[in-house]
């Protein structure tokens, strides 16, 4: 019998440093995900972390990685060559059949771009999967702005994009949190055909959820990224339970209907 | 088939078992409790029929047998994670019925649930057969007729002991004919409880509405007084199920180790903390709240066919603070008329 929580080798092929404390890491893999899956990723030792995958190409992953504790604290310590294990992948990921031929609206916050990367990489990519992308994408401060090169691409390749600073300015950024930024987007120009992805802080996303709908956008329509303790990632361990769903397995995405609900 | 065997017939059938099983069960392991002269009845490997305590209903539950407490998943070196190996040989599991239909709760978790079967389970489980024992009603603790979980027929042998030392067996598991064969054969069917002396209801939470005022009700800050997140009562639970991994060096070689599973319970400080030290329910009440609705809502909203409870009434015994599930039960039931009159 398989077991599912077998964790395997593979190299780093490139560590690249986005801030100071969040580093993208590259694997040479040939596991195939989903756009919003996560893999749990292993050190002997010292233990194991799910992160989401950031981007994907032919025989390669991407995991970007915010140094904060016990696991990642070493993680931090590899180089290319070296080697580390994972399993997976796990979780839904986004529903990418429903996006397609679209308007896709896309909100995120600090790390919580990560989990995103790889659709924004995927649209930006294959022009005509959705009709276009509208992006506000939000980061504390100068130091903790991500992907730096894809947002200039991002800039160039999306009908609508902001890009904000929390309090601080800078050339090309506009000021204020993600939220700020809801009323800008042109409802009327989406035709009703149009999916959103909210992902980043808990409370990034229940206010965001709370001003789509003020500003008159359809809860059926969105999609948030969760993340809990997690020990299994395969909906045994029981820490990332929310009442009956596993955020491992149900989720780490879930519509707004049900997410909204969601009591801790 | 049934039988009735003489002590020296019993204990002869017993040590032909052993040749072939590893036998469980009950065991009372004297002065081992939490108080003085206070014995302790938990799971262990029996060698003989002496060693099980078949008149007490076990303080702590069968689950142990099958997901114990801990686990090795893999021995590692810094370059592999080599699964860890079990004996192959079947297993014979002494249990009340309380403890067999515990297993259906536990399986739907760990085989199967989110697409996904976990082979530490099955490894154990596919080797497992039950030889029920009579219960006579259970203690004061008990409420499995509520919970319909007093009977059973997922079972090989049946038995009833005897003060005599004699046991009646009933053999429903044909592989099981041939170590009776030379016993006389005699009329006996296992007897199932029909009534506890406690009984209790399991409310019905008819919407999301209903359900988000239950969790805000004040009935649950009285435990953040009374529970001292202790986990004794999850650990002590027949159907209680979570764990948590951790990587353990081994002191006299730090580049082996092994990975464990733990226990791990809803009710303790740490469950939910993540990076940052965020956690997600920090109150003893918020703790309570999400066992209690776990134990009596959500596990059947997922799984539908019954509640994560056989009423074994372990937790209400192993509590150092007294907290019985039944009140707590009764008192939540009591919260949601409340609510449903609009007095909440
Ligand atoms: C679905 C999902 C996707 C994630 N994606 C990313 C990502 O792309 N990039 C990234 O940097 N981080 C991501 N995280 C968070 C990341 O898992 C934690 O930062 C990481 O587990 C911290 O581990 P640590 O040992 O360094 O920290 P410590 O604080 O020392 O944690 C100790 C243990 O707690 C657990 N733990 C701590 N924080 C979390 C957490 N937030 N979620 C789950 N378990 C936790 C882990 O089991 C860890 O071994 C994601 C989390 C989830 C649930
Ligand atoms: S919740 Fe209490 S009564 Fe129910 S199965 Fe667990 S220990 Fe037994
Ligand atoms: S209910 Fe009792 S046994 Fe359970 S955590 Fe609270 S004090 Fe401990
Ligand atoms: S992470 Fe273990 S059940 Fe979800």
């Amino acid at each position: 019998m398989e077991n599912i929580v077998q964790p395997k080798p593979y190299k780093i092929s490139e560590v690249r440093h986005e801030t100071d404390l969040e580093y993208t890491f590259r694997f040479d893999t040939d596991i195939k995900v989903n756009h919003g899956q996560f893999l749990m990723l292993s050190i002997p030792k010292i233990g194991e972390v799910p992160i989401s995958v950031s981007d994907q190409g032919d025989g390669w992953l991407e995991f970007t990685i915010r140094k904060v504790g016990k696991v990642t604290n070493v993680i931090f310590e590899k180089v290319a060559g070296d080697v580390m294990f994972l399993r997976g992948p796990y979780g839904n990921g986004w529903p990418m059949d429903k996006f397609q031929g679209k308007h896709l609206i896309v909100i995120a916050g600090g790390t919580g771009v990560s989990p995103v990367r790889s659709t924004l990489n995927f649209c930006a990519r294959n022009e005509g999967f959705v009709k276009d992308v509208s992006l506000i994408c939000g980061f504390k401060g100068c130091n903790c702005i991500l992907f730096k090169s894809d947002l200039e691409k991002w800039q160039n390749n999306f009908k609508h994009t902001w890009l904000c600073l929390d309090n601080e300015d800078k050339e090309g950024f506009c000021r204020g949190f993600v939220t700020n930024y809801i009323k800008e987007l042109p409802l009327n120009e989406y035709e009703d055909n149009y999916e959103i992805i909210v992902v980043g802080p808990p409370v990034m996303m229940k206010y965001v959820g709370l001003e789509l709908i003020k500003n008159g956008f359809s809860e059926e329509k969105i999609w948030m990224s969760f993340e809990r303790k997690m020990s299994c990632g395969v909906g045994k361990c029981g820490h990332c339970r929310i009442d009956e769903y596993y955020v491992c397995t149900d989720g780490p995405v879930f519509p707004y209907k049900i997410a909204k609900n969601l009591v801790d | 088939m049934s039988y009735r065997l003489t002590q020296n017939e019993a204990d002869a059938v017993f040590a032909e078992l052993l040749k072939k099983f590893d036998i469980y069960a009950p065991h009372r392991h004297v002065c081992a409790g939490r108080y003085s002269d206070d014995d302790i009845v938990k799971y262990d490997k029996v060698e003989s029929l002496s060693d099980v305590e078949y008149k007490k209903k076990s303080d702590y539950p069968m689950k142990e047998v099958i997901s114990p407490i801990q686990q090795a998943l893999f021995y590692f070196t810094e370059d592999e994670y080599r699964e860890s190996k079990v004996s192959s040989r079947p297993i014979l599991i002494f249990a009340r019925p309380c403890d067999i239909n515990a297993q259906k709760i536990q399986a739907r978790i760990y085989a199967g649930n989110g697409g996904f079967t976990d082979s530490y389970y099955e490894r154990m489980k596919d080797r497992v057969k039950y030889i029920l024992m009579d219960c006579e009603g259970g203690d004061d603790n008990c409420f499995c007729v509520s919970m319909h979980t007093n009977k059973t027929d997922n079972y090989s042998l049946a038995v009833k002991f005897h003060e005599d030392g004699s046991l009646f067996v009933k053999v429903k598991d044909q592989d099981f004919d041939n170590y009776f064969q030379e016993i006389k054969e005699i009329e006996f069917e296992p007897e199932f409880v029909n009534k506890n002396e406690l009984k209790v209801t399991v409310p019905v939470i008819k919407d999301h509405e209903t359900l988000n005022k239950l969790k805000a009700h004040p009935m649950w800050n009285e435990f953040n007084s009374r529970c001292i997140s202790c986990g004794a009562c999850t650990i002590a639970c027949s159907t209680c199920t979570c764990f948590t991994t951790k990587d353990i060096i081994y002191g006299d070689n730090p580049e082996v180790g092994e990975r464990r599973r733990i226990e791990s319970s809803c009710q303790v400080d740490g469950y939910t903390t993540v990076a940052g030290g965020i956690s997600y329910r920090k109150t003893a009440g918020e703790k309570m709240r999400f066992k209690m609705l776990h134990k009596f809502h959500d596990y059947k909203e997922r799984f539908v066919d019954s509640d994560m409870c056989v009423g074994c009434g372990r937790c209400t015994a192993r509590c150092p603070q007294f907290i019985s599930i039944t009140t707590t039960l009764d008192k939540m039931s009591k919260a949601i008329e409340e609510i449903e009159k609009g007095e909440v």
